[in-house]
């Protein structure tokens, strides 16, 4: 009894943790999902032109990504831990299904992390298309990688393919956990979703060099290669998201009533703008009457099923949270697609992009915008699904350490991750000023490494770097 | 049973690669913490910098992998382990953020100042890190992992076996990074950064294999029928761990370095795999738990085998590359070294898309390869997704 009342009070610190940790890194995760595919644009692009704007702009975003991958790699590996050290229920019983997809990832991070050394170090010395060549296995195992750690996730609200006996897992169908039935739409809605946030995230960064007034080719080429194919993308986008929401109204109906406020289950649901839900009733928010259920069904009359089928307990926690977290999501999108619209439009008109300050402003944001409806993406799935962690099959609180002190290590992870992001911001931005200011890096300062570039600070004589050329 | 055994072994091969590998980019931290001042330390520095900058994030993977493999095949006593040494554990991970953020970070940041304050950062993290580990490992070969944990303990990793075997990884991982550092040095044909790394080499395998003897001496208790195996069935491996010690410091007292890197690789693998055999079949000693009791049932370990083949087929030669292009010193300088616009250095100059010659052009041909492997297993992997739905 005393134990299970601990159990419960690790959940919270545990929960918010894990919440803080992946927040982070699935950003991280993101641009190293997709930033390589927009460099390799730029370079390809670069040579094939050639154009000499592009090929700089795919050299520095290739020494950008040299941090951002790092801090990737070292976040991600806090995720792995923290599999065991938050989770150790879920790890003991369900570890030999869910690891498999696991270690499908493994491989990919592999080919990932060597290819990403040679595509991002070989830039002087593998001269031309041979270096593009070797960006190529980068981008095509983001995407792969991708698609396994979602498949983790798509088993956890659709657990498959293993069979128990006696309360312990005797065989095991890889196949059917890897493309259980969520992963169909998971896979592809965050993939895309990963192209959005890099190419908005690289899109933004020049629309707000543009906006400060730095009105030339090469602003507008960077804007231009991050834009152009997240706003491609954008329609499919929510295409599948749409897809995506009908398949959770059959497959997850608790979370999609939480995401949509139906409270009974009934036919002419209404579908819900904003809106907050208190003690049984919506407070402010939009109420349009059917669309819900024409959303659902394609017909006012298509019944949809309501939080109220299961027992209370058995309910995720905050639906107000759910469902604002899933307008925004859905309301971003569809901003993100006028952005794109109205390029299209002025590209149409002018043969050239939109003048209008507020375009710029827009494109500015637009990166920031698709993050937080990635984030926002992600509360809806994983808050959705309370009180599961494996849905149906196990509860969040038989999952949780039932070691003490997790408040603790939050803490110190939440002081140590802001220090992360600040620094990794603050030396992105330093690097573009140094950039701005003609490109040669600060070098030879002695403490560090010292380039081979000759410089009068530090160089003693004992530079051992002579010997090569 | 069988396949058992063998994600055992592929447990303990995956482990064995990060030692030797990850294990020397931690080294190579240790060696710049105490490579002194801006200017004294300045050299061997540059030269751990250089070395390690390409290949720490793929040599990192290894123990990620592991990990997976672990939790996957073996989830009890995964999460027996992860429990019981959560606090190293915590540390541990600590440890590598801090070390991958500050080594990225002192690449990028321009001024003294913050160059060696991500240093540090880089460098007492690099310490801490095996330590840590190794305390972690030294409780499992301890027998202080209870088969169901459900709480941390501090006596399992704080007993003088646990803490030994964390300053054996240490030892182990400066060794390494010192030996592979004299190869680099030779490479480049830089006499005193040889000498220098010669005599850390010699100090911290003289260290490295006084800690392996005071851990195999220290072994009782719960671990007396490892100390029992050790000088038994896993004798041969231990024999092969002092011999290559041996030879690696006669060689570096003669001042012949070829070979060393191999040597020593070997014989820290000999020790890792004398742990394995002399425990063998246990998994967590001290407790019921082998390797065939452990959790996962016959066909996920099925598929982990089959999984680390595509590992091998796939990782062995990107490595190979990776390793390859790196030993002839094409990785050295991304981005950062080069003045941009208007440079006319190789791959920077759009002039024409020309035709890649040599080793760059088999580097490019390589990854093409890959690149289209991937795309046909992607295809393959699909359609049978689609079939088995």
């Amino acid at each position: 009894m005393i134990a299970a009342t601990r159990v419960s009070g690790e959940v919270v610190p545990a929960r918010a943790q894990m919440a803080a940790t992946l927040g982070f890194h699935i950003i991280l995760a993101c641009l190293g999902i997709a930033l390589p595919t927009i460099v390799l644009i730029a370079e390809f692009i670069g040579l094939r032109r050639p154009d000499q704007v592009a090929m700089v702009l795919a050299r520095r975003w290739s020494q950008a990504m040299g941090v951002l991958v790092a801090v990737g790699a070292v976040t991600g590996t806090v995720l792995s831990f923290e599999m065991g050290l938050l989770w150790p229920g879920l790890m003991r019983k369900y570890g030999a299904v869910l690891g498999l997809p696991f270690g499908v990832e493994g491989l990919f991070f592999f080919l990932e992390a060597i290819f990403t050394a040679i595509y991002l170090y070989g830039w002087r010395r593998l001269g031309g298309w041979a270096h593009w060549w070797t960006g190529v296995p980068i981008a095509l195992s983001g995407i792969f990688g991708a698609m396994s750690v979602i498949a983790v996730n798509a088993w956890m609200n659709q657990p498959g393919g293993f069979t128990v006996s006696h309360g312990r897992i005797v065989s095991v169908d890889p196949w059917q956990v890897f493309f259980n039935h969520a992963a169909i739409y998971e896979m592809p809605h965050m993939i895309l979703a990963a192209y959005m946030v890099s190419g908005f995230t690289v899109a933004g960064v020049y629309a707000a060099g543009i906006l400060r007034g730095r009105r030339d080719r090469y602003h507008y080429t960077g804007f231009a290669l991050g834009f152009v194919p997240a706003a491609i993308l954008t329609p499919f986008q929510i295409f599948v998201g749409d897809t995506a929401a009908r398949d959770i109204a059959q497959d997850q109906p608790v979370k999609f009533a939480s995401m949509e406020y139906v409270q009974r289950t009934s036919s002419h649901v209404p579908e819900w703008l904003a809106g907050v839900y208190a003690n049984g009733h919506i407070y402010g928010g939009l109420k349009i009457p059917d669309v819900d259920s024409l959303l659902v069904g394609f017909s006012p009359g298509t019944k949809v099923i309501g939080w109220d089928t299961v027992p209370a307990a058995d309910r995720p926690p905050v639906a107000w949270l759910i469902h604002l977290c899933f307008d925004a999501m859905v309301g971003i999108g569809f901003l993100l697609l006028l952005a794109g619209l109205w390029a299209l439009w002025g590209w149409w008109r002018h043969r050239s992009l939109p003048r209008q300050r507020l375009f710029w402003l827009l494109g500015a944001l637009s990166g920031l915008a698709a993050i937080v409806a990635m984030e926002a993406g992600w509360v809806v799935t994983e808050v959705g699904r309370q009180p599961w962690v494996v849905y149906r099959l196990q509860t969040t609180t038989q999952a949780a350490t039932t070691n003490g002190g997790v408040i603790t290590s939050l803490s110190i992870v939440l002081v140590l991750y802001a220090v992360l992001g600040i620094a990794t911001v603050l030396i992105l931005r330093a690097l573009a000023r140094r950039w701005r200011r003609g490109g040669v890096p600060e070098t030879g300062v002695p403490y560090g490494p010292q380039p081979e570039i000759p410089d009068a600070r530090g160089t003693r004589g004992t530079s051992p770097g002579r010997a090569r050329t | 049973m069988i396949a058992a055994a063998a994600v055992g072994g592929i447990l303990l091969a995956t482990v064995t690669l990060y030692g030797i590998l990850g294990g020397a980019d931690f080294g190579g931290g240790l060696w710049d913490l105490l490579a002194g001042g801006d200017r004294r330390g300045h050299a061997p520095r540059r030269l751990i910098d250089e070395s390690i900058t390409p290949v720490w994030e793929a040599n990192h993977v290894w123990l990620v992998f592991a990990l997976v493999i672990f939790w996957t095949a073996f989830p009890v006593a995964f999460a027996s382990v992860m429990t019981t040494a959560a606090l190293p554990l915590w540390l541990a991970v600590g440890g590598i953020v801090l070390r991958g953020a500050g080594f990225a970070f002192r690449k990028e940041v321009s001024g003294l100042g913050m160059q060696r304050a991500f240093g540090a950062v880089f460098a007492f993290s690099s310490l801490l890190t095996p330590f840590f580990m190794g305390t972690v490992i030294g409780a499992v070969a301890a027998g202080q992992i209870p088969a169901n944990a459900s709480h941390a303990s501090l006596a399992a990793w704080t007993n003088p076996t646990s803490l030994l075997i964390g300053f054996l990884f240490v030892g182990a991982c400066g060794y390494l990074a010192a030996v592979y550092l004299i190869g680099e040095a030779a490479r480049r044909g830089d006499r005193r950064l040889q000498g220098y790394f010669t005599r850390r080499a010699q100090a911290a395998g003289a260290a490295t294999g006084a800690l392996s003897l005071a851990t195999l001496l220290e072994l009782h208790g719960p671990a007396a029928a490892l100390q029992h195996n050790l000088t038994g069935r896993g004798l041969s491996l231990v024999i092969l761990a002092g011999l290559t010690g041996l030879a690696v410091l006669a060689l570096l007292a003669a001042g012949r370095p070829r070979g060393i890197r191999v040597l020593a690789a070997l014989g820290v693998a000999a020790v890792v795999w004398g742990w394995g055999v002399a425990q063998y079949p246990a998994l967590l000693p001290g407790t019921a738990v082998t390797l065939s009791n452990a959790g996962a049932p016959h066909s996920t370990l099925v598929a982990l085998v089959v999984l680390f083949a595509a590992v091998v087929a796939l990782i062995g030669p990107s490595f190979w590359l990776l390793f390859a292009l790196h030993g002839r010193q094409l990785l050295q300088g991304g981005e950062g070294l080069i003045a941009p616009a208007g440079g006319r250095t190789g791959a920077g100059s759009p002039a024409r898309p020309r035709r890649s010659s040599g080793r760059a052009g088999r580097a490019g041909r390589a990854s093409r390869i890959v690149a289209i492997g991937l795309i046909a297993a992607g295809a393959v992997a699909r359609a049978r997704g689609g079939r088995s739905r």
